[in-house]
């Protein structure tokens, strides 16, 4: 593994090899002193062309959680605002001496861009609505954590799937992983082609609410279109909001789960998303565990060298 | 003057195809026939000769955006790709909607002298499509091709208006075709790559509305009409239909849709990002074949030069465009079914034609001008490089048949296997 991009192409033993790591790092953030000399003196570097509080605070506590040093950027108070080009600002960061990027940019593909200018891993940590792979495994670890295994559930999206990088990186995760995944959402907020995706699409959620042993919520991102591709919050809520009625008709064993920041009151009702069958707060733990998985596996050993 | 002579190609005349000698004299063709001998000799043994070829469809960036290309690297880029005449898109800066900019070009065009460069008018001024350009300055300038290229004539009455003041002159309408409801916010084909990436698409549709509608105008105005870069399969029936109908309607594919599909997007590298965009492999199917058998009438290449700068960002960033100029009759030939009179048909003969233009696109004969092309249909080359200012060719690195041997224009030869003259 050279990069960490996409989930597309990584085989359930990829996948589970990683998850493997993950729960080891788990055991090291629970130690007293949760910390590894793994990567000392390496450096790592948050590049978030796009804001992002939880999964810039993620990574680098990862990567210092593995004793890598971390540099980060932020786009407001960098030369991007004086009209630098990507390709030179990645050259500037990198000739200070990075051993990765992790990149998260609101353009499909830029990581990908940014692997082909320098010779060094590259994180995608969410590029456009396209791909947001380490997600993907913070959420099948809290799941497989939970369930022993992902092999036969039930899992439903539910929500913005056309504008969601969460959601194309866990179905591609889940359904590698076994799962049976369902996409439900009006079709405005649905892929155009859901063909593509090993999962089925479903418009009506009370139809198959009751049938899921998880039920993943997308934020509603109201900067996405908003009144043309749904006519109200209200009208959202009422049709695919996870209210207090429909968590009481969930399998009393179903699990929630949201990838944060939450809207509470529309995507998600308040009560539930504070209920113990809300996973939430466990995903934020497992994202710090995944990604030091991922940067040990990118800079660790000596493969790398 | 001393006497060229093509010798051992296969000459696609008037009278049909024979194997000959052609002599090139004062800018004229002075004889056909076996065994010549002269001056200056290019051996064309298996090769094709024909009309040099005709581009209804080219982005030289003079005036106004000379660092991506201009009248001279755009004339070395056609003259290397076999062209003798291109008509020069009038989205520059200042956009070609007077006669001054559009005598400009020409002239810039014939002080370069590789090969004859056209202006195409705007339709509106400063292709704003609010009102009308100057349409009889453009006219009296030269000018018989009308388009604000880069962009659609998005209001139907205006385009209307447009038509109705060209059409009892015979001026040619060029659109661009696309609904910017439908496609705006778009980056690329909407379909199963634009879904797997999460990318905004491009609907098939939003071509075909635009199309559907102006074939309705063409039959109220009776207005000469010419869609570019037709990119869908719905297109080509739609082009099939308003010709059986006998409606004065010309459609042009580029290369590239007839090379690539949007698989070629899911890199998400630039290269591949065009306006319209690289579409289904249905699509692209249609395309072929609609080439093939004359329903497309031209390869048009939207031959659109940016810098490596403007290019090396992420997709969403990049500007729209490829080159084409050098590669055009080898993309036509590796992946379509054209014989050698359908070939020179699609490629100089059709365009010129739709364009009005003399002395080009003409068959080779004896007295007429030596605007020729030598095009061997057979070698097989990978392209790595190019004569142009700008670097973004899908091409390189991509296995094609076919290669432009020479380009004579006005008697001269203006390039030679890939060589432009200087």
């Amino acid at each position: 593994m050279n990069h960490f991009l996409t989930i597309e192409g990584l085989t359930a033993g990829d996948l589970n090899g990683l998850l493997d790591d993950a729960d080891e790092f788990v055991e090291v953030l629970h130690r007293p002193i949760p910390k590894v000399p793994a990567l000392r003196g390496k450096t790592v570097a948050t590049m978030f062309f796009e804001p992002s509080t939880r999964t810039k605070m993620s990574f680098e506590k990862a990567a210092k959680a593995l004793s890598a040093d971390t540099m980060s950027f932020s786009p407001g108070t960098s030369s991007l605002s004086k009209g630098e080009s990507l390709k030179d600002t990645v050259l500037t960061i990198k000739a200070m001496g990075t051993d990765a990027m992790v990149v998260r940019h609101k353009a499909t593909g830029a990581p990908w861009r940014i692997a082909e200018w320098i010779d060094q891993p590259v994180l995608n940590a969410g590029d456009g609505a396209h791909q947001h792979p380490t997600q993907a495994l913070l959420d099948s670890l809290t799941i497989r954590q939970h369930f022993g295994t992902l092999k036969g559930l039930k899992i439903g999206i539910v929500g913005d799937i056309r504008h969601s990088r969460v959601a194309r990186s866990d179905i591609q995760a889940f359904s590698t992983l076994g799962a049976d995944v369902t996409m439900v959402a009006p079709r405005t907020l649905l892929p155009v082609d859901t063909e593509v995706f090993d999962a089925t699409a479903k418009e009506n959620l009370d139809e198959v609410l009751a049938d899921f042993d998880v039920v993943y919520v997308l934020r509603v991102q109201a900067e996405r279109g908003g009144a043309s591709v749904f006519p109200s919050l209200s009208e959202y809520t009422d049709r695919y909001g996870i209210t207090r009625e429909r968590f009481a008709r969930l399998k009393p064993e179903a699990i929630v789960l949201h990838p944060g920041p939450m809207n509470r009151g529309v995507e998600i009702d308040g009560a539930v998303a504070d209920d113990p069958r809300a996973l939430i707060l466990d995903q934020v733990f497992n994202g710090v565990a995944v990604r030091m998985a991922v940067l040990f596996r990118l800079l660790g050993g000596e493969s790398n060298e | 003057m001393s006497d060229l002579i093509l010798a051992k190609g296969t000459v696609l005349t008037a009278q049909g195809i024979e194997e000959a000698d052609v002599r090139i004299r004062d800018g004229s063709i002075a004889e056909i026939g076996p065994g010549l001998e002269g001056d200056e000799t290019i051996d064309c043994e298996g090769a094709w000769i024909g009309p040099g070829l005709v581009d209804l469809h080219a982005h030289f960036r003079e005036p106004g955006q000379e660092w991506k290309e201009d009248i001279a690297s755009g004339s070395r880029a056609a003259a290397a790709g076999g062209f003798t005449a291109a008509f020069a898109m009038p989205n520059t800066e200042p956009a070609t909607d007077s006669g001054h900019v559009a005598r400009f070009v020409a002239s810039r065009g014939a002080e370069v002298g590789l090969i004859e460069v056209l202006p195409v008018g705007a339709i509106t001024k400063g292709r704003a499509g609010k009102e009308l350009a100057h349409l009889d300055e453009l006219w009296a300038a030269g000018v018989r091709v009308f388009s604000d290229d880069g962009d659609v004539v998005e209001d139907a009455g205006l385009l209307r208006q447009a038509m109705d003041y060209l059409a009892e002159r015979g001026g040619v309408i060029s659109q661009h075709a696309v609904d910017i409801g439908l496609s705006s916010g778009g980056f690329m084909h909407e379909g199963s790559v634009s879904s797997l990436l999460g990318m905004y698409g491009i609907p098939s549709a939003a071509d075909d509305v635009i199309l559907a509608r102006d074939i309705r105008l063409v039959e109220m105005t009776g207005a000469r009409y010419h869609v570019q870069h037709l990119s869908t399969a719905t297109g080509v029936e739609l082009i099939a239909a308003a010709k059986a109908k006998g409606l004065p309607v010309t459609a042009e594919v580029t290369p590239h849709h007839l090379a690539f599909d949007h698989t070629a997007a899911q890199t998400t590298d630039p290269v591949y990002k065009m306006m319209p965009p690289l579409r289904s492999g249905e699509d692209r199917d249609a395309l072929r074949r609609g080439l093939e058998d004359g329903t497309v009438d031209i390869v048009g290449t939207d031959h659109a030069p940016h810098a490596a700068h403007e290019k090396e960002v992420p997709w969403e960033h990049a500007p729209n465009g490829v080159l084409g100029l050098e590669w055009a009759a080898t993309v036509a030939n590796t992946f379509t079914d054209l014989d050698q009179a359908a070939f020179f048909d699609r490629l100089a003969v059709a365009p010129a034609r739709i364009g009005q233009l003399d002395g080009q696109g003409m068959m080779p004969e004896v007295g007429g001008p030596a605007n020729l092309v030598v095009f061997d249909p057979n070698i097989e080359w990978t392209p790595t490089t190019t004569v142009s200012k700008s670097e973004n060719s899908p091409y390189f690195g991509l296995p094609l048949r076919g290669k432009v041997i020479a380009t004579v224009y006005q008697g001269r030869v203006t390039a030679l296997d890939g060589v432009p003259a200087s």
